[in-house]
């Protein structure tokens, strides 16, 4: 592989000591096979140890490293030089969090709304003395959404979390339906009422920029999509 | 945060050893987790091929069960394990892997709707329980999603710098808290490590970049045994290039391993077991087949998985395509894939007894970064997540039972530590005309330990390795931080610096463990001595810290049921 020289506009600001961000630059020579995140811990390895960023398995199913490049929403580790237009390469954090330092942002809201949804399988607490059945066919309909990695791109792209920081984001809804659609969980009504309003999968205003962003192929609109398909289901059921 | 902080037990990692220990905890008494990320960020996520339980799922593993799991595990440990433990871990295998299933973990199936199961490596019959190629992950976010539930306090972004002792006991951890750029100290009856491993000292390694081995160093310093630290296992199959991790499952599923001839060199290595035979034999099989000229130019041999199929390549190793696709620009299901072993584990690690509790008081170890031993001198693919969860499980017991006899500790000496590491990173922090930069070392210590502590060891190369890695720490004196910034808060460069130390120790225990060692066994191979001797070397060794570098001595190896026999595969 050839290497290249690179120049890069890193977004930084320290909101405990700076007024406004700023950008630095860096040029550096890599090999077109690296990534962004190979340049980031170049940068702050040879020329500037104060870059932050947050980063972990360098291969895509950590989560850490959900960036914004050249303005895009990606992983910083799965984003290869070779495969970005020349010229210089733009690296900022996820939108719709606020910034810690530099690249980091703070994923409070993005964990608080994951929470919210009780993200764990609702079932009879017994000791097991053998696993429930479950056919590879059921098990295969929630398989996207238990690929989630929790990157918050999603979180990031969601224009309805821009403007209602109120709303569940895609993440956490598609986490949601990981359980709602597993045949083992046993959650009634009272666990989708949270989600079933303008905060969760009401919210959402149907412009699919969670799916396209995602780095997985979750389909966080799909998921949403079919709670609401849950949620009017059993109110008729209620009303029945 | 505060400066000091103070829990009944404090588990160090959020991986699947310390989320499993603190879902055990909750609600028995005060416990958190601290973790230089969030959890599910933790190296166990990575983890793809599956968990071994005897379950008998497989229409040709009716007859597998503890018994034979436990033989499989002591052989392919080239009888290093200690039998006692290996036959609890295979004991509990399938009660927790109920409950893992149980609280959501979604296992590949069989058609009657039963847990999928998988043949690995070394194992009599097909015990590997997986989640198509995504075992870790699902396992790691099922028990994140357990301690959410039962509302684990978890410290993230915070970097433990010292284990502090007080009166003879560990009494707690000073932490660097990233968000704030404070050294913090938190005061625990009882302190888990669950750190996991160190490829990270090594240039090749299928490792998370986050892998550095700190915990086991502190652990070191803080005057804890270390066991059996040169045992080093090395993966046969990481993709070319970047080392990330194509698991054994892709040889479980059928896949074959492929020279430059375009033959199955396993026949000649291990006739019977072929691309399934143990970790440490394929590996070096496959070092071999490069060194001797038989690889591709670079380094590499192939794994073509072409045979199986793309239906079950997009089923079963959906994961690994997608590894291909996006870092190597090809996919398995028309191209060979091109792979060389890498650092992938440690069996070594701190000694602790079969309950979890190391030798110094109020210090326990579950995971990768303990050695109970189970593991011996080469692990099988599907027991280290096993390890994970029964020995989390585990210590989680062992440590609400050892509570009651200890009692909070005098915070002091952590008030104290915390003021002197604010002084020690202040020191790293200043600026240097003679400094080194961190990088500079790290990368000729990563180089040293593959090439000369790697797969193949002898006397001269390690003899160098330890004279590099001496060097080393002299020069890490001068280290210095590249750039001017002066910030505290996240500044990840002051613990890449501060880390180094911590890693030249674990390398200079390996290499200096791997000299002493004068023999061959499981992953630790020597060209000068080719062959096993159990009559000098059928012992465990333990090294502890001393001013003038480790002092090593030998423990004896718990046989019970099953004599040491030669590994044929």
């Amino acid at each position: 592989m050839a290497r290249r020289q690179y120049r890069f506009q890193v977004f930084r600001f320290d909101p405990e000591k700076e007024e406004h961000p700023y950008f630095s630059s860096y040029s550096l020579e890599m090999d077109e096979s690296q990534t962004v995140l190979g340049a980031l811990m170049e940068i702050q390895d040879r020329l500037d140890s104060s870059l932050a960023f947050r980063y972990s398995c360098r291969g895509a199913v950590c989560g850490s490293c959900g960036l914004t490049v050249n303005g895009s929403l990606v992983l910083a580790c799965r984003t290869l030089l070779s495969r970005l237009p020349r010229g210089i390469i733009t690296v900022e954090p996820l939108p719709n969090l606020e910034i810690e330092k530099d690249l980091v942002v703070d994923m409070s809201p993005f964990w608080r709304a994951y929470q919210e949804v009780r993200p764990w399988l609702h079932s009879l607490d017994l000791a097991p003395d053998r696993e429930y059945r479950v056919s590879e066919r059921e098990r295969s309909r929630i398989d996207r959404f238990v690929n989630c990695i929790l990157c918050a791109c999603c979180y990031g792209a969601c224009p309805a979390v821009s403007q209602h920081p109120d709303y569940l984001g895609p993440a956490a809804l598609a986490k949601l339906y990981r359980f709602v659609g597993d045949t083992r969980d046993r959650r009634g009504y009272e666990h989708l009422r949270r989600a079933d309003g303008p905060q969760g999968a009401w919210g959402c205003h149907d412009v699919f920029r969670c799916t396209k962003v995602c780095p997985k192929e979750v389909r966080p609109s799909d998921g949403i999509a079919a709670l609401r398909l849950r949620m009017i289901a059993s109110r008729l059921r209620r009303k029945a | 945060m505060h400066d000091i902080l103070g829990h009944d037990v404090i588990i160090a990692g959020g991986g699947l050893a310390g989320l499993r220990a603190a879902v055990g905890l909750a609600g028995k008494c005060d416990v958190a987790v601290v973790s230089r990320v969030h959890p599910v960020r933790s190296h166990s996520v990575a983890a793809q091929g599956g968990i071994n339980a005897p379950l008998g799922n497989h229409p040709e593993g009716k007859d597998d069960s503890a018994e034979r799991h436990a033989f499989d595990t002591v052989k392919g440990s080239d009888y290093l394990a200690d039998q006692p433990a290996v036959e609890l871990m295979c004991q509990e295998a399938a009660p927790v892997v109920y409950e893992l299933e149980h609280w959501g973990v979604p296992f590949s199936r069989f058609p009657n709707g039963t847990i999928a199961q998988r043949p690995f490596g070394a194992g009599s019959f097909p015990r590997t329980c997986f989640a198509a190629d995504r075992t870790g992950h699902v396992i790691l976010h099922t028990l994140f999603e357990q301690a959410t539930r039962r509302g684990v306090r978890i410290y993230e972004d915070c970097q433990i710098l010292r284990l502090v002792s007080s009166e003879g006991r560990i009494c707690g951890l000073a932490v660097f808290h990233l968000p704030s750029g404070k050294v913090v100290g938190i005061s625990a009856r009882a302190t888990l490590l669950a750190t996991g491993g160190y490829g990270r000292i090594y240039e090749r390694s299928t490792n998370a970049l986050i892998n550095t081995g700190g915990g086991i160093a502190l652990a070191y310093r803080a005057g804890a045994p270390i066991e059996d630290l040169e045992f080093v296992q090395f993966h046969p199959t990481s993709l070319y290039g970047t080392n990330i991790l194509i698991t054994e499952g892709a040889r479980g599923e059928g896949g074959y391993l492929i020279n430059r001839m375009g033959e199955r060199f396993m026949a000649h290595y291990a006739p019977d077991s072929m691309e399934l035979a143990p970790r440490d034999i394929v590996a070096r099989a496959i070092q071999t087949e490069i060194n001797e000229g038989r690889g591709f130019a670079d380094g590499y041999v192939l794994l073509d998985l072409r045979h199986l199929g793309a239906d079950r390549i997009k089923n079963r190793l959906p994961g690994i395509r997608e590894i291909c696709m996006d870092f190597a620009g090809l996919d398995p299901v028309e191209a060979a894939i091109p792979i060389q072993p890498a650092q992938h584990y440690s069996m070594g690690g701190l000694q602790v007894d079969q309950d979890c509790r190391s030798p110094v008081p109020g210090l326990y170890a579950a995971g990768e970064c303990a050695c109970v031993s189970v593991h011996g001198a080469n692990r099988l693919g599907g027991n280290s997540l096993l390890e994970t969860i029964v020995f989390g499980k585990v210590a989680a017991s062992t440590l609400s039972a050892d509570l009651e006899r200890l009692p909070p500790p005098d915070e002091g000496p952590l008030r104290e530590a915390v003021l002197e590491l604010e002084k020690e990173l202040e020191a790293l922090q200043r600026p240097r005309s003679d400094g080194i930069p961190y990088a500079t070392i790290r990368d000729s210590l990563r180089e040293t330990m593959t090439e000369k502590v790697g797969i193949f060891r002898n006397r001269d190369g390690l003899e160098e390795a330890v004279y590099l890695i001496e060097a080393m720490k002299d020069r890490l004196k001068k280290v210095a931080l590249p750039g001017t910034s002066s910030s505290r808060r996240f500044n990840q460069g002051l613990l890449n610096a501060y880390e180094l130390g911590l890693m030249l120790d674990l390398a200079e225990i390996i290499a200096k463990g791997a000299l002493r060692r004068e023999e061959s066994r499981g992953s630790h191979f020597r060209t000068d001595y080719p062959k096993r001797d159990d009559s000098r070397w059928l012992a465990h060794s333990i090294a502890t810290w001393t001013p003038e570098g480790p002092s090593f001595s030998s423990w004896p190896v718990a046989i019970t049921k099953y004599p040491p026999k030669e590994r044929t595969y």
